[in-house]
């Protein structure tokens, strides 16, 4: 039925109900998902994974962990074991990476180093990670008082210069790896424990704690199951970079002989072991440790830079 | 701003007792003494050496004489080196040490602050790329590999530079160069990052807007902001700094500080040690707090600076 006068004039009241005309719901279209749905770690992932330069760091510390493991095992030679007469050999078949002064392979030399400094930088930066929540969780949530005297005591120890405790503490305990890990994390926790605190202290004040808190949640759960996975981000980028910082601490000590000594291998020692090799021209000797440290801190870097933008949910697109 | 620097002052005060007590504890508990390596010295020999060195006094009176050495700046004689006391040996080592790390952190902070502003300037464009490609191997090399190619490079090969020692300023070109990379690298990126930042605002296209020259448009207001960030890293790189100073000074075979440190600690010069460590301490604590009160100064946002005039 077509209405007398132009529908344009008709008042909004006036409107009869058979203008309109019923249009089936459908319920399906409605609560369809137009975009996969994405959690935070994998829109993470998925934009580090267009980041090329975080991705050839990420794909290389894969090779490096796999070499450092079974680069050793299928080497035919012992790494801290040499043959004199085989003192100096150019890289070739029989030697991938030449031999030393001490005519040991530096192939095998190199992997064994990675290990040391592999390991050397995942336990520095796990103990770090673990004091740094604890401490920077408690101080972040408490707040007030608690905060202030245990920040004071974070501020104390950032003020004192690592390298002093590392070199005291190898002097009091001697020259092992163990040592030396304990030495880089008697005060590097500091800043992983900074970091937490800022970003529980943003977080705790957000609606979801208050309403956890008003069930009666106890706090360690709140901590635990509220808190931290929110911080992860930072956490997980300033664990990547404390990885490459470590691994040049052991190197640097173990260059200045306060840390491995040969005939031990670690990248740090053979760089050492090397210095007059290089000037008659023996560079291999030098060459693929340096290679692989700067490799290494560069690769550790470039991820850590990647992480930082993918982890960031503010450049979420 | 008096309270923010007497808070400063007394968290300075605390950590450096923190360090000089930290030190004598760990020199007690050291295993081996300082007179183990003279094998031919008798009893009476070693128990007159120890009275000398006041090594016979019970530990609590012990520490409160370091403690009053340290006060009054006079570490006492070097166990090891005879006739040379601590403050002999810190004498002249830390003007070496010093003037190496000043000029590392002059060519440091001058080249690195420039990188970063060209590198702002021509985002993404070739210089850019360059830029921050050398910024990550500066990171990525550490100091000591830099340096021995330097001087397989520079100083062997094409003879360029001196080899090693400290003694005119054509010996101190590969040091300071093997030092400061790293440092500049960071600050390269720190300051291509703030700086991109900083031209996206307002203020700076009112300053185009107003025909500024572009020089004095990055100079006088883009850079005065970008460098915040880099005043406030200078503590950690001072830092830095100096831990490689032992590694360089090590390597060129350069007579300060850093060399004396590593030599007292293999040979167990207790006095040297202390010293050389509460010396460092202490000359890094007070440049971290010189480093607080600069940022203080420098940013209107911290009220530290309000009553500057009193």
């Amino acid at each position: 039925m077509l209405p007398e006068k132009n529908p344009r004039d008709v008042a909004i009241e006036e409107i009869p109900d058979e203008w309109f005309t019923w249009r089936e719901q459908n319920k399906e279209e409605q609560e369809r998902l137009s975009r996969p749905s994405l959690s935070y770690w994998n829109d993470a992932w998925r934009r580090l994974r267009k980041n090329y330069l975080a991705m050839t760091g990420l794909v290389f510390i894969i090779i490096l962990v796999l070499m450092a493991i079974f680069g050793p095992i299928l080497s035919p030679y012992d790494a801290n074991i040499g043959v004199l007469s085989k003192q100096y050999q150019p890289p070739s078949a029989e030697h991938w990476f030449g031999t030393d002064s001490a005519g040991r392979d530096v192939f095998t030399r190199t992997w064994q180093g990675a290990r040391i400094s592999l390991f050397v930088g995942f336990m520095a930066a796990l103990i770090d990670v673990t004091i740094g929540i604890i401490w920077g969780g408690i101080s972040g949530y408490k707040g007030g008082r608690t905060d202030n005297v245990m920040m004071r005591i974070i501020e104390v120890l950032y003020g004192i210069p690592y390298l002093l405790v590392v070199i005291l503490l190898l002097v009091v305990l001697g020259p092992s790896l163990l040592t030396i890990i304990i030495a880089l994390t008697v005060t590097g926790w500091v800043g992983m424990a900074r970091i937490v605190r800022g970003q529980v202290m943003q977080i705790k004040n957000y609606e979801y704690i208050l309403a956890s808190k008003s069930f009666g949640t106890k706090t360690s759960r709140i901590i635990r199951k509220g808190l931290l996975p929110n911080t992860m981000g930072p956490i997980i980028v300033q664990m990547t970079l404390t990885v490459p910082s470590a691994i040049f601490a052991e190197a640097f000590l173990s260059f200045i002989g306060l840390g491995i000594s040969s005939p031990n291998a670690s990248w740090g020692v053979m760089a050492s072991d090397s210095l007059g090799a290089i000037l008659s021209g023996n560079w291999w000797t030098l060459f693929f440790p340096a290679f692989f440290i700067s490799l290494t801190m560069f690769a550790f870097n470039v991820l850590g830079d990647g992480l930082q933008d993918a982890l960031d949910p503010k450049l979420r697109k | 701003m008096l309270k923010y620097i007497l808070k400063k002052l007394l968290i300075m005060l605390l950590t450096l007792w923190i360090i000089v007590t930290l030190t004598f504890v760990l020199m007690v508990t050291v295993p081996g003494s300082p007179f183990n390596s003279e094998s031919s010295s008798n009893e009476i020999v070693q128990q007159n050496l120890e009275r000398h060195y006041n090594l016979d006094k019970p530990l609590p009176v012990q520490y409160l004489l370091y403690l009053k050495s340290v006060v009054t700046l006079d570490f006492g004689p070097s166990i090891k080196q005879s006739n040379q006391s601590v403050n002999d040996l810190l004498g002249r080592g830390f003007p070496i040490s010093a003037e190496l790390g000043f000029f590392t952190v002059l060519v440091a902070v001058i080249s690195g602050v420039t990188i970063g502003t060209l590198a702002a300037l021509r985002h993404n464009g070739i210089i850019d790329y360059f830029a921050m490609t050398v910024a990550v191997l500066g990171i990525s090399i550490p100091n000591f590999i830099l340096a021995t190619l330097l001087i397989q490079q520079l100083a062997v090969n094409w003879s360029i530079f001196p080899v090693a020692t400290w003694q005119s300023p054509k010996h101190m070109v590969l040091p300071v160069l093997a030092l400061a990379t790293g440092p500049m690298a960071i600050i390269a990126r720190l300051t291509r990052s703030t700086m991109l930042e900083v031209l996206t605002q307002d203020y700076i296209k009112m300053a185009r807007a107003k025909g500024l020259s572009p020089w004095k448009i990055i100079v006088k207001h883009a850079l005065r902001n970008a460098l915040m960030p880099v005043v406030t890293i200078l503590g950690t790189l001072l830092v830095g700094v100096m831990t490689g100073s032992f590694v360089i000074e090590q390597i060129f075979a350069i007579p300060g500080m850093g060399k004396y440190f590593v030599e007292s600690i293999n040979h167990r010069d207790y006095p040297v040690i202390m010293g050389t460590t509460v010396f460092y301490s202490a000359f890094l604590i007070i440049m971290l707090f010189l480093v607080d009160i600069a940022y203080g100064l420098l940013d209107p946002r911290i009220k530290v600076n309000k009553k500057e005039g009193d």
